[in-house]
């Protein structure tokens, strides 16, 4: 690999310290108290940065690399499903929204357990229960991106999978440790705008490369005229496949943690309005144009046979070289946006919604911030260590983080929001419920094909809803009052 | 009930109801157009229509309808306790 490659790359990674030492200047000079700093940015995400930080953190490896390299192989029906992605920019911050922003700052919540634990009665179980499931799978899934990045550097410098690693980690850990949520969400910020000028730039040569879009679908229907359809390359992408994807990647997202916490973070209401606008146009940008360009790379490459090569392959054939370089900063910023904000989001869980609800509730300031320093700190070496050789049980977990987490908190926030009836009973249930009924249909699914032909998520998220509503009607039903 | 609250409940439902529009229209034009015989597609632009009008057109849509909801219709509310601002 050349250097005119690797140039633009440290370039990248040099704008991405310098805020993380912003970040940390901020942190110092701030009178908000260092837990809602750290964690939570001092609430005072203006529009642009708060569109840019739910984009970056939702769009990971799998836009820039696996998706658009399925897209390549299963043809226009691929896009469509990723297109169910432009969903979730509106929704979370609508659902969420306004409601979720007040009472965060009514019940002076910090992390998405301190509205739960407020919302359910200071219910022990609903708290712990909730931390437990959020250090166990995004842990899983920080170091699944983790081993993503590693593999991204290793394939672009032709350096060793432990040094790019180890210069992945280092990278994200020095910015997350110092400059905390707001390091993270400016970062995400700079990540989210290489990302869209990576895929313009990409777009544009592919396209030009394959000699107009007519040219290159005329090739394409040569080839195999399934991959014009909406049905995939072999005629088998169902209908009810594909649409189970509004839910897992879609209106399922309102569920994740590290989304949920984002719509907390922000100033005010003008900066959620601008969010909107921008994070709908930046979604639908990246998620269109990426994976058209999985499927533009088709007739220019044929053959690729790792799906997750695509993208660098094409991008070094159709571009000179420090355009590529520039290019593929894209997934790398894509990877490191989305581990940054799980990282300070499990770390945030172990100090504020653990130690400090249970075991010290009495810590003082400067102890609460050399532990935050500290267990972020730790966890990045312990991931790093992880990633090194990604132990079985992980990559296991790592297969439910983000359908099983949706399952669990959907309607404990969603309904803890809207529903007054909504009590610990249900919420308890609720989370249980759609953890291991998502554990058990996914080896269901595995052994016998989908059920219903949809997607795992679909059921479990249901059955978290019976549980949520029957279990807050039956025991204890009781009207809370916001 | 807190003011602000109907607001946030009226814009939420607003989320979902936007949310439905969006699908039936994705899913409609996906499958409605995308199920003719290859042969039959017509090409807009280059992309044949049922993923021109479901992707393309749809996302300019709902990128129009989120931009005139901001404008118009949703509220700005302070986000502090009241009297706070």
């Amino acid at each position: 690999m050349n250097i005119q490659v690797i140039i633009p790359m440290v370039f990248f990674l040099a704008i991405i310290f310098f805020i993380g030492f912003w970040s940390s200047k901020k942190l110092e000079s701030s009178s908000g108290g260092f837990l809602q700093e750290y964690f939570l940015g001092g609430r005072e995400l203006g529009g642009f940065v708060l569109a840019m930080t739910m984009v970056a953190t939702y769009g990971s490896a799998s836009s820039f690399l696996g998706g658009p390299g399925t897209a390549y192989t299963m043809g226009f029906g691929w896009v469509l499903l990723a297109m169910t992605q432009v969903v979730t920019s509106y929704f979370v911050l609508l659902i969420l929204g306004k409601k979720f922003a007040i009472l965060a700052r009514k019940y002076n919540a910090i992390t998405l357990i301190d509205f739960l634990k407020v919302r359910y009665s200071n219910s022990k179980a609903v708290v712990l229960l909730a931390a437990a499931s959020i250090i166990i799978f995004l842990f899983s899934a920080m170091t699944a991106q983790w081993v993503g990045g590693g593999r991204l550097i290793e394939s672009l410098t032709g350096m060793k999978y432990t040094t790019a690693l180890f210069i992945f980690a280092v990278s994200v850990l020095v910015y997350v440790v110092i400059g905390g949520f707001r390091a993270v969400a400016v970062t995400d910020a700079v990540q989210g705008g290489v990302m869209v000028i990576g895929t313009l730039v990409l777009l544009i040569a592919v396209i030009i490369a394959g000699g107009g879009v007519p040219n290159i679908m005329q090739d394409l229907l040569n080839e195999n005229p399934n991959l014009v359809t909406p049905y995939g390359n072999e005629g088998n992408l169902s209908a009810a496949y594909v649409s189970s994807f509004w839910i897992l990647v879609g209106v399922g997202v309102v569920g994740l943690p590290q989304m949920a916490v984002r719509a907390m973070s922000y100033k005010n209401t003008r900066s959620m309005h601008r969010a909107l606008v921008i994070g709908t146009l930046v979604t639908g940008f990246i998620m269109l144009n990426m994976h058209l360009i999985g499927i533009f790379a088709r007739p220019l490459m044929p053959g690729i046979e790792v799906a997750d090569t695509v993208i660098p392959l094409v991008a070094l054939k159709v571009l000179p070289a420090w355009l590529a370089g520039i290019v593929l900063a894209a997934p790398l910023a894509a990877i490191m946006s989305t581990v940054d904000s799980l990282l300070i989001l499990v770390s945030s869980s172990i100090v504020k919604d653990v130690y400090i609800n249970y075991i010290n509730p009495n810590a003082t300031e400067k102890r609460v911030k050399n532990l935050s320093f500290g267990v972020t700190t730790l966890l990045g070496t312990i991931v790093f260590l992880l990633a090194l050789n990604p132990p079985e049980l992980l990559i296991f977990l790592n297969l439910f983080a983000f359908g099983g987490l949706e399952a669990a908190f959907i309607w404990p926030i969603v309904l803890g929001l809207y529903w007054s009836y909504g009590n610990k009973y249900g919420a308890i249930a609720s989370m249980i419920t759609g953890i291991v009924s998502y554990i058990a249909l996914h080896f269901y699914n595995q052994a016998y094909g989908n059920l219903f032909d949809m997607h795992t998520v679909v059921i479990p998220v249901v059955l978290s809803l019976i549980a949520y509503v029957s279990f807050s009607l039956l025991i204890n039903k009781t009207k809370y009052i916001y | 009930m807190d003011p602000r609250f109907k607001i946030a409940h009226r814009e939420a439902l607003i989320g979902v109801a936007l949310a439905i529009v969006h699908f039936i229209w994705w899913f409609g034009f996906a499958y409605g157009l995308g199920s003719k015989p290859v042969e039959e597609y017509s090409y807009i632009l280059g992309f044949p229509d049922w993923f021109f009008y479901s992707c393309i057109v749809g996302f300019i849509l709902v990128a129009i309808t989120v931009i005139v909801l901001v404008k118009f219709v949703l509220k700005d509310v302070s986000l502090e306790e009241e009297g706070d601002e």
